[in-house]
């Protein structure tokens, strides 16, 4: 009975699976034509859109390589992300941790006010945020960019961190501290070990907002030598014009390593940010 | 563990006085909160502050602030004739984003819930660009919508229709945009639905199917209700990413032709940030700045479940 009941049915109708197919292309297509369109020459992008190419000289895709700008502004980057997450995750991990485990006056206030910044888009007051950065002698400068990430940070991260600690067996922290283990000590030892999960989670959401930021690296920086990718990607695009090639293998090559990452860590990641959001 | 709770009831540390905060945990403190309150403090909390304070003054950010214009600022901004445009552009872009993406993602979180590698495959695949940056997603679609050597006028020569140059078209250049947006967050959508979907206990479908329940009504009836909450955090994503929406349109359109695709955030960028008028964009901030605040407070309970908790 129970087996004839459990028989097999289609999970997905072949009407579903047809629309599928379209959004699928829907997603793909300007993919694989930006993918190819760094191989095509420029007449041969409107005569043979979708084909392969005509040859495969990787002429443009070598010269960009071999040029100053790809690989500066992908360490700039780099640089500047993971010194967010680094410090984001240092900075939110002991307010939260604190929040969460010290009993003081005052406590649900400061988490309150935290939480303020949830409420609107930090780069509401970018203009004010750009005459403060002035003001501290902070513009052209990654530090500059490292820190303001942080505090844009911090209001989710510390949500983050603060609902994960609040969930750790209570009794872990009583039993450090009775053996006279005070909080600097249960922080760094007991509590940061067991949060992993949530570090991963609050790292990955960072480094992405990080990776792809584009108006406060856009107000900040003026030295093209300080430049992140997307302004170097913009500045290349302005430069060429409609010399798609050359634009389409820039763009190619800037969206790689993050394509890749996301490839080879896709199950972390897509957790981190949809899991990230959705937990807020 | 039962020891330990047990521990805690005994006549010793019931004894103890009861304090609001006993003297080893101040050092702590004083070494975990100042960071983050410092930072938020300096970087979000008082640049909304100038901006309010900016907004009543005419000031192009050098020198004493001294010339008080009442509200004149934000006179200017709401009869700017690109001001209108922007705030219709950012509700278009709700209303599509409501209308079209959500359940185009709706539809393919309930198709693909269920796991198996080939659903895996286009569940990634859909997820893709929204992990892309918005620059370059904004850079190759400028590129499919480019008139002369795109993808749009090259399928146009195929099928035979002479394409528009999208972007540079007063009417087309929105649901252009519009288009890129459903491409670059419909998969971020359908994946908050899908963890919701997958949380709905499989018994309470199957004892549906068992009594003879269509297939849509199990999806009108019974997981559309069950998973209302991702739809709630869904929708707000939908609404407040609409009002902040910048690096897409940059790349795109820059909030071209003749300004008619500003949204409230490149109109900002255009108007106050690139010519230095603190005053008219510190109008700009404290009027967008509330349209946030109505929206999230509408959504509190969302967005203060940890103090419910």
């Amino acid at each position: 009975m129970a087996a004839t009941s459990r028989k097999r049915r289609p999970v997905i109708s072949p009407v579903q699976w047809a629309t599928l197919i379209l959004v699928a292309l829907f997603v793909i297509v300007p993919f694989y034509t930006t993918a190819l369109g760094g191989f095509k020459e420029i007449g041969e992008l409107r005569v043979n859109p979708f084909g392969l190419p005509a040859s495969w000289d990787p002429v443009r895709f070598v010269e960009i390589l071999g040029g100053p700008r790809y690989f500066s502004s992908l360490g700039n980057s780099f640089l500047i992300a993971g010194g967010t997450v680094l410090l984001s995750t240092l900075v939110a991990s002991m307010t939260a941790f604190a929040l969460a485990h010290i009993k003081f006056f005052g406590s649900k206030f400061i988490l309150g006010y935290l939480m303020l910044g949830l409420l609107f888009p930090s780069a509401t007051g970018i203009l004010p945020l750009f005459i403060k950065m002035r003001d501290l002698g902070m513009l052209d400068s990654h530090w500059g960019i490292i820190i303001v990430q942080v505090a844009f940070s911090v209001s989710f991260s510390v949500l983050l961190f603060h609902n994960f600690f609040k969930d750790l067996p209570k009794e872990l922290i009583d039993a450090a501290r009775m053996d006279n283990c005070g909080y600097l000590k249960i922080y760094w030892y007991v509590t940061l070990p067991l949060c992993l999960p949530i570090i991963a989670t609050v790292g990955i959401f960072n480094f992405v907002g990080s990776w792809n930021s584009f108006l406060l690296p856009l107000i900040v920086l003026n030295s093209e030598a300080k430049y992140t990718w997307p302004l170097g990607i913009m500045q290349f695009q302005g430069q060429y014009g409609s010399d798609w090639p050359r634009i389409l293998a820039f763009l190619t090559l800037s969206i790689m390593p993050a394509i890749a990452f996301f490839l080879l860590a896709q199950r972390y990641i897509i957790s981190g940010l949809t899991g990230g959001a959705v937990k807020g | 563990m039962a020891t330990i709770a047990a521990g805690a009831d005994t006549p010793i540390a019931a004894a103890r006085p009861r304090r609001y905060m006993d003297r080893k945990s101040l050092l702590p403190l004083l070494i975990f909160l100042p960071p983050s309150l410092i930072l938020f403090t300096l970087f979000v909390v008082l640049p909304m502050i100038d901006a309010a304070t900016f907004s009543f003054f005419d000031w192009n950010g050098y020198g004493p602030i001294t010339d008080f214009v009442g509200f004149e600022n934000y006179a200017d901004v709401l009869t700017h004739r690109n001001f209108g445009t922007a705030i219709r552009n950012s509700l278009i872009v709700v209303a599509v984003s409501l209308a079209i993406q959500l359940p185009l993602a709706m539809w393919c979180a309930i198709a693909l819930a269920e796991r198996s590698i080939s659903i895996n495959v286009l569940r990634v695949l859909f997820f893709l660009p929204y992990m892309l940056a918005e620059v370059a997603a904004g850079l190759i679609w400028k590129f499919v919508y480019d008139g002369n050597y795109g993808l749009l006028p090259a399928v146009g020569d195929a099928i035979g229709v002479d394409m528009p140059f999208v972007l540079g078209d007063k009417f087309w250049v929105i649901p252009a945009i519009m288009l890129v947006i459903t491409w670059k967050y419909f998969g971020f959508h359908m994946m908050i639905y899908i963890a919701g979907l997958q949380s709905i206990p499989s018994e309470v479908i199957e004892a549906a199917r068992l009594d003879g329940v269509r297939k849509w009504q199990i999806v009108r009836h019974i997981k559309i209700p069950m998973i209302r909450s991702a739809i709630v955090i869904s929708v707000f994503f939908a609404i407040t990413g609409a009002l902040q929406l910048f690096d897409l349109i940059i790349p795109l359109s820059n909030g071209g032709p003749s300004h008619s695709s500003h949204t409230v955030v490149t109109f900002l960028y255009q108007f106050g940030i690139l010519r230095m008028k603190l005053g008219f964009g510190g109008a700009v901030s404290v009027l967008l700045f509330i349209a946030c605040v109505v929206v999230a407070l509408a959504y509190r309970r969302i967005l203060f479940r940890v103090e419910q908790n």
